[in-house]
């Protein structure tokens, strides 16, 4: 490192850390009674020791002093790598099918409690990513074809003594119609335009939900969702009920993988790419546009369903536009268009406030920041999605 | 004029089309016969590319006929309009930057189901366009200028077009490519498709068409043979900077 590189690394150190402290001290120092120095003071001197510190190690990392720990370290994350690279997919797949499958026998039930909820949020970001990855459009009233689901579920039981299985087709149907008819006006639009009108349509069925007091019983939501039972069998136990998500979490990756090399999945892109150009290639990008949204809603319809069974309750609380925007994050963090990449955005945005929860007061703040980075860091997403595209002279 | 007693495969009679309130084309009228090279030239804002997306019922005619093989498709969705015969180049290439420069090809034939049809075409497009070939696992949207307008030409011939229209193939590309995109056009139209070429480029345009049409503020101001729109002082005033 030249020294006006790592006297630019150190102002820029200087001025980040000033901010911070502009931005501490309303919050810490601005009390009832007067102006107050030392509670941000020994806070903002921890984190300035702290990033001192971090740029010191990175400094040494670079002028080498640190190479009898790093050059180790890289020689076996490499051979890693290189192993990863030689095993074929199937084996990875089997080898990830294999935990997914034996890990309720390991897991308490806290653990399976919080890999329901993930394996929920996969069919919920994955049917998302079809609608935003691939297709283009951006939509924020997406929870809504959830609450579409859980609610059809959830009342077809009750009162017409459905069984799950039934119901979960049913469901799934039921909010694909829902998905076509918001999308019928609203597709006409885009760009942020159709970004605002499925907000608004989002908004409009969580009212609806909370509203139709006859038919959803309002804001008290409906109670005693039977589990879903198979020939006899009542799945009542957390760990058999995540062997039910799972099955529909597996089938959510397989549908959308198929959907993604299909024809159609190539539509969609072209779409996203530039509506006209397809449009002007013989692409109709309206029923396509519907399609998308149908599908996505599809999927958002069978989580909504397990997640009726699984609480054996629904509210319109559940269904806010904060829950869209958790699923929306999930897709943009993992990387659009990207199946493996939903799914680690999922584990990352579900399980990492799980993991903060010692330190309660801090949890969304650390969440937010790991946002920032994150965007910073990897704008494309942690595992962007793979193009075969490479430039020509590269391929030699 | 001899052409006159033929029946024209694309025809607009008196077309009115409008932004809003804007008028762009204020009530156009051409003819388009089979097999030949019609350049529409014109200045910045004549309503060149208005009457191309015209053509393709993107921008809707708000009064007046389009004809096509002696049909009105004032009525056809555009996106039918390839799977007949009639296929766009649009203006700025817009090509799919994301997708890889087959899969760009690929979505040419969107609508077609012959897929050994489709492949034959392919090799053909790779034999027309051999830096497309070499480049053909690249993004589109990596590309240099000339090869993507190489890509979109090669995209609309995927649809196996009777007409296809050319909106700007030159711009904003080194005079040498220039040369070589109208040297494919010319190939094109040899293979019998039918080309109208909207071009700025008024001399290359003039040199490579047989007939001609001049647009000014929404309307034809003139139409003859290409040579002798060349030779027309006026023109050569005008749009050919002398």
């Amino acid at each position: 490192m030249t020294i006006q590189e790592s006297k630019r690394l150190w102002v820029s150190l200087g001025v980040g850390l000033f901010w911070f402290l502009m931005l501490l001290w309303p919050l810490l120092g601005i009390k009832p009674g007067g102006l107050e120095f030392s509670e941000t003071w020994a806070v903002f001197s921890k984190i300035a020791v702290a990033a001192v510190l971090i740029v010191a190690v990175y400094h040494l990392r670079q002028a080498g002093v640190l190479d009898f720990i790093g050059t180790p370290l890289v020689k076996a994350s490499e051979a890693v790598g290189r192993g990863y690279q030689k095993a074929p997919t199937w084996l990875l797949l089997a080898v990830v099918l294999a935990a997914a499958l034996i890990y309720p026998q390991f897991a308490g039930r806290y653990g399976n409690d919080v890999a329901i909820s993930v394996l929920i949020y996969i069919c919920l970001g994955l049917g998302l990513n079809v609608v935003v990855g691939l297709a283009g459009l951006l939509d924020l009233g997406y929870i809504a074809f959830y609450g579409v689901g859980a609610y059809a579920y959830a009342l077809l039981s009750l009162h017409f003594g459905l069984s799950f299985w039934t119901c979960l087709p049913i469901a799934a149907m039921l909010a694909a119609i829902s998905g076509c008819i918001i999308g019928f006006p609203t597709l006409r639009m885009r760009g942020d335009y159709l970004a605002i009108v499925t907000l608004g349509f989002g908004e409009i069925v969580r009212l609806i939900l909370n509203n139709w007091m006859t038919l959803t019983n309002g804001p008290n939501g409906i109670l005693g969702i039977p589990r879903p039972d198979f020939f006899g069998y009542n799945f009542a136990s957390l760990s058999s009920l995540y062997y039910v998500i799972l099955g529909i979490a597996v089938f959510t990756v397989l549908a959308v993988y198929r959907l993604n090399h299909s024809r159609i999945g190539r539509a969609w892109e072209a779409i996203r790419e530039d509506e006209t150009a397809a449009e002007l290639m013989g692409v109709n990008t309206f029923l396509l546009k519907l399609l998308a949204y149908a599908m996505g809603a599809t999927f958002a319809g069978l989580a909504g369903a397990f997640f009726a069974s699984r609480m054996r309750f629904v509210g319109p609380e559940s269904f806010t536009f904060l829950e869209s925007a958790m699923v929306l994050a999930m897709v943009v963090l993992g990387g659009m268009g990207s199946i493996p990449g939903v799914i680690l955005g999922v584990l990352v945005l579900v399980a990492l406030p799980e993991l903060f929860r010692d330190f309660e007061l801090y949890r969304m703040l650390v969440f937010g920041g790991v946002m920032c980075t994150m965007m910073l860091v990897r704008p494309a997403g942690l595992w962007p999605a793979k193009r075969v595209g490479r430039r020509s002279e590269e391929m030699e | 004029m001899n052409q006159d007693s033929r029946q024209p495969i694309l025809e607009l009679r008196n077309v009115v089309s409008a932004y809003g309130r804007i008028r762009a084309l204020k009530g156009i009228s051409l003819k388009v016969f089979d097999g030949e090279i019609v350049t529409i030239i014109g200045a910045n804002g004549a309503g060149k590319s208005t009457t191309l997306m015209t053509m393709c019922n993107v921008v809707k005619a708000v009064e007046g006929d389009i004809f096509y093989k002696g049909e009105r498709i004032n009525d056809v969705a555009p996106d039918q309009l390839p799977t007949r015969g009639l296929c766009q180049v649009p203006e700025g290439r817009r090509i799919f930057p994301r997708l890889t420069v087959t899969e760009n090809l690929d979505m040419g034939a969107f609508f077609r189901r012959d897929s050994a049809g489709i492949k034959e075409d392919l090799e053909r497009v790779y034999d027309l366009f051999p830096k497309l070939r070499e480049r053909r696992r690249q993004l589109g949207g990596t590309l240099s200028g000339g090869e993507q307008q190489m890509l979109a030409m090669g995209r609309a011939l995927m649809s196996r077009p009777r007409v296809l229209l050319l909106d700007e193939p030159s711009m904003g590309l080194a005079p040498l490519l220039v040369k070589q995109i109208f040297d494919i056009i010319a190939t094109i139209n040899g293979q019998g498709v039918t080309v109208v070429l909207v071009e700025q480029n008024a001399n290359l345009a003039l040199q490579c068409a047989q007939r001609g049409y001049v647009l000014e503020t929404g309307s034809v101001v003139m139409e003859d043979e290409a040579s002798a729109l060349l030779h027309n002082p006026d023109i050569r005033k005008a749009y050919l900077g002398e």
